[in-house]
């Protein structure tokens, strides 16, 4: 939608950033405002929602969502995407829970060390075949997801860890809390601080709006995009690695179902954190706060005491809505730069 | 990764496996080319199942196979004229799901049997209409809209089903969905898929329709510019992917005698790794109903060998996968070594 606002900035250019820079916080403000009014209009109908409880709750459940969307929006900006994310989920949660089983005594930080070497091995893959044969990485990914769901299932063979084999250090930080706040919620807060920030600041990682924009014009530009693609897909699966050993240590128990179908939820969010899945725009900190705002949908329908069989169809109502509203948001911002600026190309 | 920078970056409409390479060699013979390396890896499996079973080649297990592809093979079509257009439609499998609950809650609630499958069909075109509205009418990307109507529709289903299984339909009817057709070893829904595959192939490849979905898939401005409608097209294209799509569901419903609200889950996946693997590109505008008929019956004849081998379903996704990965890459770095031997030979100058 927004494609030109990431263009290298001459004069002019730095007027029209501002402009679309203050229109894309205005679309995170909106999400924020959505999740407080959701809050909000739950509370009134059930006052026992709002205690630090259930907060909590909703910070913890949307962390895995949404850390797996920091890895996803990177990748989604540079027009390209990652489905393999929840198959990396559940094979490395169930390889470190696995190394724990059988080795008790493993030190719990190599451990979740180990699950972002699994998504590391599995994100350079990704990049590999796509960036060096070119193939769509729809096709690439969709192949890794049937792939890796298969090499965690030969692992797991049937069998499930349970919480008895994983050390009670480890399975800390997915209930402990400091200062009220989820240790979860605070890992994930500061991958979204530091992601975002670069993805302001770095050179490299404006390369990357720069390629989702325009990739000829970035590779006119000389821009490396093979390289920046690839470090993309890594990242990705790195942070879904990190996501499964979270998810072990959240859950305890892992067995061949886990993450299964997280992909499709993990774009949801982001899309609905206001990344256009074409690439060119989009923040990390949205693609959060999408994940924030479906989970914290769905928490306010138990809370309402509406049926759970709700869930999905307003998730997927509410995914199109996003959809509808970026393209309206986008004409919007292209029609008031034409009008500021003459004719402007859409792209 | 790549040295030459300049080309890793070639906008979708020129993308590389279309066969409209640098060497100006026609469309045909890279299609012609794909299809035939199907048909020997076709054979390959074939003999790769009678070796590890002397009655791989008997008919019921022909009817196995053909009875566990049906419905796949059915949103396949469909799908292969979407994704021609350069689109994608991943809700299938959710509106399988949702069609055949709407089947069996209104056969539930008393209705005939035959009333049910009108309304599962008119479901189908209802939620297909949807997808056309938003990709052809709005402009929407069609990957974001579908995943939205995939969610959509599943929790539709839920609402209309959960948690409850309906069974009861009538034995005159799931028979259909479990024998054979007269006197042949095929399953009714794979005899429904070939006749369908037949119509579909005259439409594509010998049609005036089937000359604008490929150009729109090639270059939906082009196209545009010359008259095509392009989106009244892909508007009834996504009607037709429902309508499928409700078949399909009440197909699965009468083959299992029973459906609940998660019918059919994650099968989008298959469909799609079909339509991929039978050569179909994913930008659109190259592809073959052949290619895909045949991908069908690799898969279908690939599974069952290595069910037939006590492989567990868990190798068969690693095969399924590698087979996905292997059938896209290849004729992709066949293209790009052809590319990069055309730029040697004119001396090396980067392609612009």
């Amino acid at each position: 939608m927004t494609a030109q606002l990431t263009a290298p900035a001459p004069a002019p250019d730095t007027q029209r950033f501002a402009r679309g820079a203050a229109l894309l916080r205005a679309r995170e403000l909106g999400i924020g405002v959505a999740i407080v009014l959701v809050f909000v209009a739950t509370t009134i109908s059930n006052h026992a929602f709002a205690n630090a409880h259930s907060v909590q709750q909703l910070l913890t459940g949307a962390s895995l969502i949404a850390l797996l969307g920091v890895g996803e929006t990177m990748v989604i900006v540079t027009r390209n995407v990652d489905l393999s994310v929840g198959s990396v989920v559940g094979l490395s949660a169930y390889v470190v829970g696995d190394v724990f089983k059988h080795h008790s005594g493993f030190p719990v930080l190599l451990g979740y060390l180990l699950g972002i070497a699994v998504g590391v091995l599995v994100g350079s893959i990704n990049g590999l075949i796509t960036v060096v044969t070119r193939v769509p990485s729809l096709v690439v990914t969709l192949a890794m997801l049937y792939i890796v769901r298969g090499v965690d299932g030969v692992i797991v063979d049937g069998k499930t860890i349970d919480p008895a084999a994983i050390p009670k250090s480890f399975t800390e930080v997915g209930y402990r809390t400091f200062l009220g706040v989820p240790w979860l919620a605070i890992i994930v807060a500061v991958v979204v601080a530091v992601v975002g920030y670069a993805m302001r600041s770095f050179r490299a990682s404006r390369d990357l709006y720069a390629i989702g924009s325009n990739p000829e014009a970035a590779a006119l530009a000389g821009i490396p995009a093979g390289r920046r693609v690839f470090s993309a897909f890594v990242i990705s699966g790195a942070l879904a690695g990190l996501a499964g050993s979270l998810f072990l240590a959240l859950h305890a128990q892992i067995d061949v179902t886990g993450g299964n179908g997280y992909e499709l939820t993990v774009v949801s969010a982001v899309v609905v954190g206001g990344v256009a899945i074409f690439g060119g725009s989009g923040t990390v900190l949205g693609a959060a706060l999408g994940a924030l705002l479906l989970n914290t949908i769905n928490q306010a329908l138990v809370a309402a005491k509406i049926s759970s069989f709700w869930n999905e169809a307003i998730a997927g109502g509410l995914l199109l809505a996003a959809i509808a509203f970026d393209r309206w948001l986008g004409l919007r911002v292209a029609r008031s730069l034409q009008s500021a600026q003459g004719a402007h190309r859409d792209a | 990764m790549t040295p030459d920078s300049t080309t890793t970056t070639k906008p979708p409409a020129t993308a590389s496996y279309q066969g409209v390479d640098d060497g100006g060699q026609p469309l045909w013979r890279g299609l012609v080319r794909w299809e035939t390396a199907l048909v020997f890896v076709l054979i390959a499996v074939l003999i790769f199942g009678s070796a590890q079973s002397s009655d791989f080649l008997n008919g019921s297990n022909f009817f196995y196979i053909s009875l566990n592809m049906g419905e796949i093979a059915i949103m396949a079509l469909p799908l292969t004229l979407i994704v021609m257009t350069g689109e994608i439609d991943l809700s299938v499998a959710s509106m399988l799901g949702l069609s055949g609950t709407v089947m069996g809650s209104l056969f539930h609630d008393g209705w005939s049997v035959w009333a049910a499958m009108a309304a599962a069909l008119a479901v189908g075109a209802a939620g297909g209409a949807l997808n056309g509205l938003l990709v052809a009418k709005m402009g929407l990307p069609s990957i974001a809209v579908t995943i939205g109507t995939l969610t959509l529709f599943r929790g539709l289903s839920e609402i209309v089903l959960a948690p409850r299984t309906i069974t009861g339909f009538p034995i005159s009817l799931t028979k259909i969905g479990v024998m054979p057709v007269q006197g042949t070893q095929i399953a009714w829904s794979a005899l429904i898929f070939l006749v369908l595959a037949v119509v579909f192939g005259v439409v594509l490849h010998a049609t005036s329709m089937g000359r604008s979905i490929v150009a729109i898939g090639l270059q939906p401005e082009a196209a545009r510019f010359s008259g095509v409608r392009v989106d009244r097209i892909k508007f009834g294209l996504y009607v037709v992917s429902g309508l499928f799509c409700a078949l399909a569901g009440i197909l699965f419903t009468l083959k299992n005698s029973s459906v609940s609200y998660d019918a059919g889950t994650g099968l989008e996946l298959n469909v799609v790794a079909i339509v991929l693997l039978g050569g179909v590109s994913i930008f659109g505008g190259r592809g073959t109903v052949i290619g895909v008929v045949l991908a069908v019956a690799i898969v279908g004849c690939l599974q069952q060998a290595l069910t037939q081998m006590g492989v567990q379903p868990e190798v068969q996704n690693i095969v399924t996968g590698a087979l996905l990965l292997v059938s896209v890459v290849v004729p992709n770095g066949g293209e790009l070594l052809r590319r990069a031997r055309a730029r040697t030979r004119r001396g090396a100058v980067p392609a612009a």
